[in-house]
C-alpha cells in the first residue's frame, strides 16, 4: 500500500510536472500566460495520431513532426497575435484563451470526440517489490526527469537559454546587451508549446485523447504554476510533487473523483497564505499583488 | 506638397449638452434622451409582441438578457482592473443557491430569487476575497479555474443533484414575470452601473484600474473596495443565475460551463469595454446571431473565439465606442502642410 502510493504518487507528480513545464517556461520567459496550452496539448496528440494512423508514418517520425508542428504553431500564435498586444495583460490572456478554446472546439466539431489512443512506447510490465508497473509508466518517469535536467542545462549553459532568463529578469537591460526580446519571447512560446506536445505524446497513451482532456490539462498547468510560483522551474517540480502525492493519497483513501478537488483546495490555500506561490521569484507587490 | 487628414470635432449640440444647464430646446433634450430611450422602449415592448415575433424568439430574448447581465457583471469587474475569465462562477453560485432554497425549503420563487441573489453575492465576495489581491493574469487564471473546479466538486461529492442536476424546481408565477424580470432587471442594472461608475465612488473604482498604488497612497483600502466591487458585480451574476434556474426549472453542472464565461466576455469585447452599454449591445448582437447559426453546433464557439481574437488584436475599441464617436462627432478633411 505504502509502496504503491510512493511509486504511483511519484509517477503522478512527474505527469503533472510534464504538463506544467511548458506553461511555466512560457510564463517565466515571455510573461505570457499561454492559456492555449490545453489546446496545443490535444492538437499534438491528435496530430500524432493522424500522422501515425491515417498516414502510416513510423511512430518516431510522427512524434518528431508533431512536436515541431506544435512548436511552430506556438511561434505563429506569438508572431501573428501576441506580438501586437504584448504588455496588455487583458488582451494577451483573452487572445490565448480564445485560441486554445477555438482549437479544442474545432476538433469537437470535426467529430474527434470519439476516443482515440496513442500506442505505448514499450509494451510489457515489471514488478517492483510487489507493485506492478508497466514499462511505459517507467519511461514517463525517465522522460520527465530527463526533460527537466535538459531544460535546466539549456537555461543555464547555452546562449539562448541564458538569453531566456535574461529576458525574464530584466528586459530593458537585456535589450541593451543585444538580445532581441521579441525574438526570444517567441522562442519561449514555441518551446512551451513544443513541451506541451512532448507531454501529450508521453502521457496520452495512458488514457484516451478527448476534448475534455484539453481543459483538464489547462487546469492542471495553472494549478501547478500557481502553487509553485510562476516562472520558477524548481517551484514547478515541488508543486507537482506536493499535488501529485496529495492526489494519489486522496484517490487511495477517498475516491478517484476527489482528485480534482485537490487543485481547488491547493490554489485557495496557497493564495490565501502566500500569494506568490511556494517558490515564486517575483516580488509580491510589484508583480502579483 | 499638400496632404490631407481627417479631423474630428465635437458636434455643437454635444458641446452645449455636456453642461447640464444648456438644455434649451427639444432638439437638445432629444439628442440626449433618444439614444437611451429607444433601446429601453424597444426592450419593454418586445415581450408584448410575442404573437408577432413568436415564442421561440422571446426565449432567445431571455437568453440574450442572461448573457447581457453576465457581460455587465464582467464589465464592472474589468473597470476596476479585475479581468475575470469565469463569469460562470457567479451564475453557477446564484443558480445553485436558489435551487437549494427551492429544493429543500420550498419557498416561493419571488422570495428565493432575491434571497439567493444576496446570499450568493455575499458568498462570491467572501470566496474571492483572498484573490482580489492578485492582479492581471493571476486573477484571470484563478477565475478561469474556479467554475471548472466547482463543477468538479459537484460531480465528485454528488451534492445538489451531482451530475444529473436538480429537476422539477418550481416555475415562475406567470409568463409576464418570466419576460419582464430579466428585462427590467437588465435596464436597472445597465443604467445603475453607468451611474455608479460616474459617482465619486466610481471615480475611486476607475482609479483602481488605472493605478491602484496611487489610490493606495491616497489612504484608501483598495482591497476593501475591490471586494465591494466583486459583491456588486456578483449581484448581477447571481441574480440572473437564480432567475434562469427558476426559468428552466432546472439546475445542473452546465451552470458552471465555460460557454457562460466565454460568451459574456466576447459580448463585452465586441461591444466595447468600459461603457456597460457596449457590453449589452454586444450581447444583443451575438446571442441572436448565434441562434441563427444554431445548425453549426460547437463551431459557433470557434466563431466567438475568432471574433474575440480579431477584436482584441485589431479593433480593441469595440462597436459601441465607434457608434458613440459617430453620434457625438463629425469628421472633415483638412489639409496638412504648406503649398510650395
Amino acid at each position: 500500500m505504502v509502496l504503491s502510493i510512493l511509486i504511483y504518487g511519484g509517477l503522478n507528480s512527474i505527469i503533472l510536472a510534464l504538463i506544467a513545464l511548458g506553461f511555466s517556461l512560457t510564463i517565466g520567459i515571455s510573461g505570457v500566460a499561454n492559456l492555449a496550452h490545453g489546446g496545443f496539448y490535444v492538437f499534438a496528440g491528435l496530430l500524432t495520431w493522424m500522422l501515425f494512423d491515417s498516414l502510416g508514418l513510423p511512430y518516431f517520425i510522427a512524434i518528431l513532426l508533431s512536436v515541431v508542428a506544435t512548436g511552430l504553431l506556438g511561434a505563429l500564435m506569438y508572431w501573428v497575435v501576441l506580438l501586437r498586444v504584448r504588455g496588455i495583460v487583458l488582451s494577451e490572456v483573452i487572445a490565448t484563451l480564445a485560441i486554445g478554446i477555438a482549437i479544442l472546439e474545432f476538433f469537437r466539431w470535426k467529430g474527434f470526440v470519439h476516443y482515440y489512443g496513442l500506442p505505448y512506447f514499450v509494451e510489457g510490465s515489471i514488478e517492483i517489490a510487489g507493485v506492478t508497473i508497466d514499462y511505459h509508466r517507467l519511461s514517463i518517469i525517465g522522460i520527465g526527469l530527463l526533460l527537466m535536467f535538459l531544460l535546466w542545462l539549456f537555461t543555464h549553459h547555452t546562449k539562448i537559454g541564458l538569453a531566456f532568463r535574461a529576458i525574464a529578469q530584466e528586459e530593458y537591460t537585456s535589450l541593451s546587451f543585444g538580445i532581441k526580446s521579441d525574438w526570444i519571447a517567441m522562442l519561449g512560446v514555441a518551446f512551451g508549446s513544443a513541451l506541451a506536445a512532448i507531454a501529450a505524446i508521453t502521457i496520452l497513451p495512458l488514457g484516451t485523447i478527448s476534448i475534455g482532456v484539453g481543459y483538464e490539462v489547462l487546469l492542471i498547468a495553472m494549478a501547478v504554476a500557481v502553487v509553485g510560483g510562476l516562472g520558477s522551474t524548481l517551484g514547478t517540480l515541488v508543486a507537482s510533487l506536493i499535488l501529485g502525492y496529495a492526489q494519489v493519497i486522496t484517490a487511495t483513501f477517498l475516491a478517484r473523483h476527489w482528485m480534482m478537488v485537490v487543485y481547488l483546495v491547493a490554489i485557495i490555500v496557497v493564495l490565501a497564505i502566500k500569494p506568490s506561490g511556494l517558490l515564486g521569484k517575483f516580488k509580491e507587490l510589484e508583480e502579483r499583488v | 506638397m499638400v496632404s490631407y487628414r481627417r479631423e474630428r470635432l465635437d458636434r455643437g449640440i454635444k458641446a452645449r449638452c455636456n453642461g447640464i444647464f444648456a438644455l434649451s430646446s427639444y432638439r437638445e433634450i432629444l439628442y440626449l434622451l433618444l439614444p437611451r430611450a429607444i433601446p429601453v422602449v424597444f426592450l419593454l415592448i418586445l415581450p408584448l409582441l410575442k404573437g408577432v415575433v413568436g415564442l421561440y424568439w422571446e426565449k432567445v430574448l431571455v437568453i440574450t438578457c442572461i448573457i447581457a447581465f453576465l457581460s455587465l457583471s464582467w464589465d464592472l469587474l474589468a473597470s476596476v482592473g479585475l479581468v475575470s475569465l469565469g463569469q460562470a462562477l457567479f451564475f453557477g453560485i446564484g443558480a445553485y443557491f436558489v435551487a437549494f432554497l427551492d429544493n429543500t425549503l420550498g419557498w416561493p420563487p419571488l422570495f428565493t430569487i432575491p434571497l439567493a441573489t444576496l446570499t450568493g453575492a455575499f458568498f462570491s465576495a467572501f470566496l474571492l476575497s483572498p484573490i482580489v489581491r492578485l492582479r492581471g493574469i493571476y486573477f484571470a487564471m484563478i477565475t478561469l479555474a474556479l467554475p471548472l473546479l466547482f463543477a468538479r466538486i459537484i460531480e465528485a461529492t454528488g451534492i445538489l443533484g451531482g451530475t444529473e442536476g436538480l429537476t422539477g424546481l418550481s416555475p415562475l408565477p406567470n409568463i409576464w414575470i418570466e419576460f419582464y424580470m430579466p428585462i427590467i432587471g437588465l435596464i436597472v442594472c445597465l443604467f445603475g452601473f453607468r451611474r455608479l461608475i460616474n459617482t465619486d465612488y466610481g471615480v475611486v473604482l476607475q482609479g483602481l484600474r488605472d493605478s491602484d498604488r496611487t489610490v493606495m497612497a491616497g489612504g484608501i483600502n483598495i482591497y476593501w473596495y475591490k471586494i465591494q466591487v466583486v459583491f456588486i458585480s456578483a449581484l448581477a451574476g447571481t441574480f440572473i443565475g437564480a432567475f434562469s434556474t427558476h426559468y428552466y426549472q432546472f439546475v445542473g453542472m452546465s451552470a458552471f460551463a465555460i460557454d457562460l464565461s466565454i460568451l459574456p466576455l466576447t459580448s463585452a469585447i465586441l461591444g466595447g469595454v468600459g461603457t456597460f452599454a457596449g457590453a449589452t449591445l454586444g450581447a444583443f448582437i451575438l446571442v441572436p446571431m448565434s441562434e441563427i447559426f444554431r445548425a453549426f453546433g460547437t463551431l459557433r464557439v470557434v466563431f466567438y473565439c475568432i471574433i474575440l481574437v480579431v477584436f482584441v488584436v485589431a479593433l480593441p475599441e469595440g462597436i459601441f465606442h465607434y457608434l458613440q464617436r459617430k453620434y457625438h462627432q463629425f469628421e472633415r478633411v483638412v489639409t496638412v502642410g504648406t503649398k510650395e
